[in-house]
């Protein structure tokens, strides 16, 4: 189903099987997702395409675990997290994934610094160790000199840059970034798209949501989705089933 | 994420927007500073009731006069009987009959007019014995009390109330001058202190008090009758026995049932009571204007935590992506209105506690600083805040991550 590259490892972070979601809005069901077959491994950098309405972003909350399927089995690290209660589904999104949103969303009232610690406060790491591993992850996208200023303080790139060290600083499974480059211009954009690719180099797995095809170019696989349905995924090696989506 | 934590974030948006929670905590402060303020007017009433009539004597039981009836059938009112007699006070001193009461004091009352010189004063007399001011509880600032031989002989002495002698001599100290009463040349033998007790009928340091042998002969009444009887009970202990006692001797001697006494007997207790009563009601009402200002001020801590909850519903969402359960959530907005009523609650208690020192000065009235009152009024700032919360705290909790994070 799913195209891995030659040199990917084993292990398989993502594995998604005829994932059905389905809205119940009045009387109306609508079908978002309609039989979705996607294998991440572990260390790719995947990016998901598709114009709105697609279904990208339901498939997103889904990968995410901020949303459970209709149908279908989504194993997350080698565990099913398919049908996890609300309180479950937190801990997997606190320990295996790392979120980058189009908003930042940073808490406008905390440094930096306490951002990007704020996921290792639902961890119940102690303060100590959570200052310093922020403080390392902020070094890790070169902001550690900025770690006391607060986001208004901060350009929309620089912002961007803290929301992903909070993602990396649990050490998740995987990035998983929702449009992260729609609020930054060109330059900001090229910054935080250069900083995912550091982070595949340097073994992560990142999985990329975007509508734009430049963006979704950078990553090693394109998954297009259109009408609830993967359409084509193309990896940079060369294997292209149906690209021709514009 | 543990509970420091969670105060600390708490805090945090407290802190962040000041101005609101300030105006959100107002209801909560006029609440707990009326509370603590009312508690304190309250008490202090009482406390200023309690010392005058602690100031009457201690240990007292005060033996009235009952109704009369006369040929007509026409019944008087509580003390117009001339019901009680030197009779009775010898009965009631006698131990074999009351071992409880430690010594008795019978007081007769009249007004007459004193004259000093040139100078006139209406007073009251009392006529009594020796023991008065010892069951009395009172002291003299000069001069001294009239001996047992002057009450036996009838001697033409009086000591003065403070305010009597200050009336009859503006100047100079009046023990050895002389005063007319009716006719009769009385010599100041002694001035009495303040007393400290008011009482609504007549004062308790404007009087002039003789032997009762005298008194009876200025008056020209050949009856003994008493205006009242005060008993001094040998301690707190034996005041409800010495009670008994004197009810059951007073019956015999007046050979009359207790379903229709021809006296009364009134304890201090009972007096306090009366004047609490008073005091009391209004210390419920001004408590009630507070609780009504304290649920207003819960309400207040409930509809701003709502409108926080809906403002902040991104904050949440992303707290959700990144991990937190929804009963971390729950936790932090509960702590947020908790924050909210008990700092409410301080300020409050801090604002009733300066107002309660300073409107003494103010109104004249004591005010007393009630640690219980404090505490519990902490107490309830506390439950409001968290009983207010649970409504806004488990509406945060339910959102789910996905509405949360797209609302713009």
């Amino acid at each position: 189903m799913s195209t891995v590259l030659s040199a990917a490892p084993v292990r398989t972070i993502i594995d998604l099987a005829a994932v059905r979601k389905t809205y119940a809005t009045g009387a109306i069901a609508v079908e978002a997702l309609r039989g979705i077959d996607v294998r991440i491994a572990e260390g790719e950098y995947v990016a998901i395409i598709g114009p709105s309405g697609s279904g990208k972003s339901t498939l997103m909350h889904i990968l995410g675990c901020l949303d459970v399927p209709t149908e279908g089995r989504y194993e997350l690290a080698g565990r099913d997290v398919s049908d996890l209660a609300e309180a479950e589904l937190a801990h997997i999104r606190n320990r295996e994934i790392g979120f980058v949103f189009q908003q930042f969303n940073l808490l406008p009232d905390l440094t930096a610094l306490r951002n990007v610690a704020l996921p290792l406060v639902y961890a119940g790491v102690g303060t100590a160790e959570r200052e310093q591993r922020a403080l390392r992850a902020l070094d890790r996208v070169g902001l550690s000199e900025r770690a006391q200023h607060r986001p208004g303080e901060l350009s929309g790139g620089q912002q961007q840059r803290v929301a992903v060290a909070r993602a990396l600083v649990t050490e998740p499974s995987m990035i998983l970034a929702d449009e992260p480059t729609g609020n930054l211009d060109s330059v900001a954009s090229a910054d935080v798209l250069a900083l995912f690719r550091e982070l595949h180099d340097a073994g992560r797995t990142v999985v990329l949501i975007t509508h734009e095809n430049d963006i979704a170019a950078q990553a090693e696989r394109v998954i297009t989705i259109l009408d609830g349905e993967i359409r084509s995924s193309t990896s940079k090696s060369g294997d292209v089933r149906s690209g021709d989506l514009t | 994420m543990n509970w420091l934590e969670t105060l600390r974030t708490a805090a945090d948006a407290v802190r962040s927007h000041r101005l609101r929670s300030l105006l959100t905590m107002l209801g909560i402060v006029i609440g707990i500073s009326s509370v603590v303020l009312t508690v304190g007017l309250g008490l202090g009433a009482q406390d200023k009731v309690r010392s005058q009539i602690d100031a009457l004597g201690s240990n007292l039981l005060i033996v009235s006069p009952g109704s009369s009836t006369g040929s007509s059938g026409v019944r008087g009112g509580f003390g117009s009987a001339s019901s009680l007699t030197l009779a009775d006070a010898d009965a009631i001193a006698d131990s074999t009959v009351a071992p409880d009461v430690a010594q008795v004091a019978p007081t007769t009352s009249s007004s007459s007019a004193l004259a000093a010189g040139t100078t006139n004063w209406t007073s009251r007399i009392v006529g009594t014995t020796t023991t008065w001011p010892q069951v009395r509880a009172r002291t003299l600032t000069s001069g001294r009390f009239f001996t047992a031989a002057e009450l036996a002989t009838g001697a033409n002495v009086v000591v003065l109330g403070p305010d009597t002698a200050s009336q009859l001599f503006s100047r100079g100290n009046p023990v050895g001058q002389t005063i007319t009463a009716d006719g009769t040349t009385l010599t100041v033998i002694g001035v009495l202190a303040e007393s400290g007790a008011t009482s609504t009928t007549s004062s308790e340091d404007d009087l002039a008090v003789v032997p009762i042998t005298t008194a009876q002969r200025l008056s020209g009444a050949t009856s003994t009758a008493l205006a009242s009887l005060y008993v001094e009970a040998r301690s707190a202990g034996s005041l409800s026995a010495a009670y008994q006692e004197v009810n059951a001797a007073l019956l015999t001697a007046h050979d009359v049932t207790s379903s229709s006494p021809d006296f009364s007997i009134a304890t201090q207790d009972a007096l306090l009571s009366t004047a609490n009563s008073t005091n009391k009601t209004m210390t419920i009402l001004l408590a009630g204007i507070a609780a009504i200002s304290l649920l207003v001020g819960g309400i207040g801590v409930m509809n701003i935590m709502l409108v926080s909850v809906t403002e902040r519903v991104r904050e949440i969402g992303l707290r959700k992506a990144l991990g937190a359960t929804p009963s971390a959530i729950r936790r932090q907005f509960l702590i947020e209105a908790s924050l909210l009523g008990v700092s409410g609650g301080v300020i409050g208690a801090v604002i009733g506690v300066v107002g309660a020192v300073i409107l003494p000065s103010v109104i004249n009235q004591p005010v007393s600083i009630s640690a219980p009152a404090i505490l519990a009024a902490l107490g309830v700032a506390l439950g409001l805040g968290v009983g207010f919360g649970v409504y806004p705290a488990s509406r945060a909790a339910r959102l789910t991550p996905i509405d949360a994070l797209r609302s713009e």
